[in-house]
């Protein structure tokens, strides 16, 4: 395949390739990845509004958007003129400059964080060693966008939505961060590459079933962090209107909408690779599946079983919102810390005599 | 190396004017996101210096924990400029005091490197397969694993202490009891009576 796509390009382009030095090459190739994840990433981001709409509204038994091209398809596409067409108004009395600066914050993390995905065996931008942290370090970073949209307002609403939010995320981080030290405790490695390979070998390898409760914290915990519903308290629109974002409008809105999907789409991929194997296949070990021709393929990884995983993770997002009424404000921390935080503590302690007893996938530890 | 040492001036005179920016910036939560910034170069200098795992941590823990909870704190505070200013003068020859020893401390440092005492400043680059964070874990749980626990109970004392401080019970507070709230039933907020239909007057 690579050959032919090779042989398409004449011999002078080549040789103008070959005339520049090493650094050059490889600052064209990863502008080039990155490029290319980023519009993946922007794509999958506006199609899931469609998707969230569609879902929301066959559960609630209406039809959706179907107005826009086949099927309401055009609707995102839609959407996003209308955004860019409207004015965007900055309130007089507000700090201009952080008001500006606050959506492009918290939309730079959720895209940055994709630099250390392992998309299949071998499509990566930046395979660092300290992945799982970087990915935990950028997810903390974009809290800030919302306070900061929230106090550059100066509004009472939108500081009290960045108020709920940043205590509400600061809370879960927590959770978070120790439901990834089982991970890699179990994974043997930061680098999310290597997490991926540790689960290899089908769904009994997976983290899921060892890591249960710390799946389920994960999970919970990455909905808060996206201020998603049930945990939209930030936004709350039947009391403090929406939040962080009342005064924003047009493109700076559309980015804060951008941020919260990327976010999603972001969440759900890394609990796909923490605990769901990546891009593994859930058939891997299923030998039996490769006698019958037509089913051969399943036992092979790739990006569709990444996109796949993600895919039922976002309609889980949008089935949450459609299911469940907000959490009250002392339900949220109470859960977030008195009961998030001491079952991932007692099944890191779990896990650690699991693994020494050398009982279930405890790959990295031995080593 | 030409490319990593405009990257290491790049971050290096941002850090400074970031740092400046803290100083003399007129609006606290400005002063705090300048010093976020401070922080995201000096994280960016240690990943220059191959050293990954702090480089990532110090945004983790500073700018993601840290500095949040600093900026909340920050937007709840009306901070009086002109009170503040006043308190300068009364600081000042501490403070200057203070940042004369550090110059003084940091061009003994400078000097004696100079003089090869002190290992000098270029380092050999890791080998390919060098993992930051395995080695520093290596050392810190082998070597250094009496200081580590004792830096962690002294984490836990800080925290019993804080929560002791702040938990004060107040006579005649509401609270939820949470298990009562989730356990009730339908039963026991409404009551349906049973009446005959009433008749027309």
């Amino acid at each position: 395949m690579a050959e032919f796509f090779a042989s398409l390009v004449p011999q002078f382009a080549w040789d103008i390739w070959n005339w520049f030095p090493p650094l050059v090459h490889y600052l064209v190739i990863t502008l080039f990845k990155i490029l290319v994840v980023m519009i993946s990433v922007i794509l999958i981001v506006a199609f899931s509004t469609y998707f969230e709409r569609k879902v929301i509204g066959s559960m609630q038994a209406r039809v959706g958007p179907n107005r826009v091209g086949p099927l309401g398809l055009g609707q995102p596409i839609a959407d996003v003129i209308k955004l860019l067409i409207k004015e965007v108004i900055v309130p007089s009395q507000s700090s201009k400059f952080l008001f500006v600066i606050a959506p492009l914050l918290t939309l730079i993390p959720a895209l940055a964080a994709w630099a250390v995905m392992p998309l299949n065996s071998d499509f990566v931008i930046a395979d660092i060693n300290a992945g799982l942290l970087y990915v935990l370090a950028l997810t903390s970073v974009g809290v800030y966008g919302v306070i900061l949209a929230g106090w550059a307002t100066n509004s009472k609403y939108a500081l009290l939505g960045a108020m709920r939010s940043a205590a509400q995320i600061v809370a879960y981080e927590i959770a978070m961060g120790f439901a990834l030290v089982g991970v890699l405790m179990a994974g043997g490695s930061l680098n999310l590459g290597d997490i991926v390979e540790a689960q290899a070998g089908g769904v009994s390898q997976w983290f899921l079933l060892p890591l249960f409760p710390l799946f389920v914290v994960y999970w919970i915990s990455g909905v808060a962090e996206t201020n998603r519903a049930p945990f939209d308290v930030a936004e709350g629109e039947s009391e403090i209107v929406a939040g962080f974002h009342v005064e924003y409008s047009g493109v700076a809105f559309a980015l804060f909408f951008l941020a919260e999907y990327a976010n999603m789409v972001l969440i759900s991929t890394l609990t796909a690779i923490f605990f769901l194997g990546g891009w593994a296949s859930p058939f891997e070990g299923w030998t039996f599946l490769n006698d019958i021709s037509f089913l051969s393929w399943l036992t092979v990884g790739g990006l569709h079983w990444l996109f796949l995983k993600m895919c039922f993770f976002m309609y889980t997002f949008f089935w949450l919102r459609a299911t469940f009424p907000r959490y009250r404000y002392d339900q949220i921390m109470r859960l977030g810390w008195k009961v998030f935080i001491p079952v991932t503590i007692v099944w890191i302690a779990v896990e650690g005599a699991m693994a020494w007893f050398q009982v279930g996938p405890w790959s990295g530890l031995g080593a | 190396m030409l490319f990593q040492t405009i990257l290491f001036y790049t971050f290096a005179a941002v850090m400074l004017g970031a740092a400046l920016g803290v100083v003399f910036s007129r609006n606290p939560v400005h002063s705090v996101m300048l010093l976020v910034l401070t922080f995201f170069q000096a994280a960016m200098l240690w990943l220059l210096a191959e050293a990954e795992f702090l480089a990532i941590v110090l945004v983790l823990v500073y700018v993601g924990a840290v500095m949040v909870l600093f900026l909340f704190v920050v937007m709840m505070l009306d901070v009086n400029i002109e009170a503040a200013k006043r308190g300068i003068s009364r600081l000042a020859v501490p403070g200057i005091a203070i940042a004369l020893l550090m110059v003084v401390e940091l061009m003994q440092l400078i000097w004696l490197r100079g003089k090869g005492e002190v290992g000098s400043g270029g380092f050999a680059p890791t080998p390919e397969g060098y993992s930051n964070t395995k080695a520093l874990g290596s050392v810190l749980y082998t070597e250094h694993v009496f200081a580590f626990e004792m830096a962690a109970v002294i984490l836990l004392l800080a925290i019993i202490a804080a929560i002791t401080l702040t938990m004060r019970k107040r006579p005649g507070l509401k609270v939820q009891n949470i298990a009562e709230q989730v356990a009730v039933q339908a039963k026991d907020r409404v009551r349906i009576v049973k009446m005959d239909a009433e008749k027309k007057q």
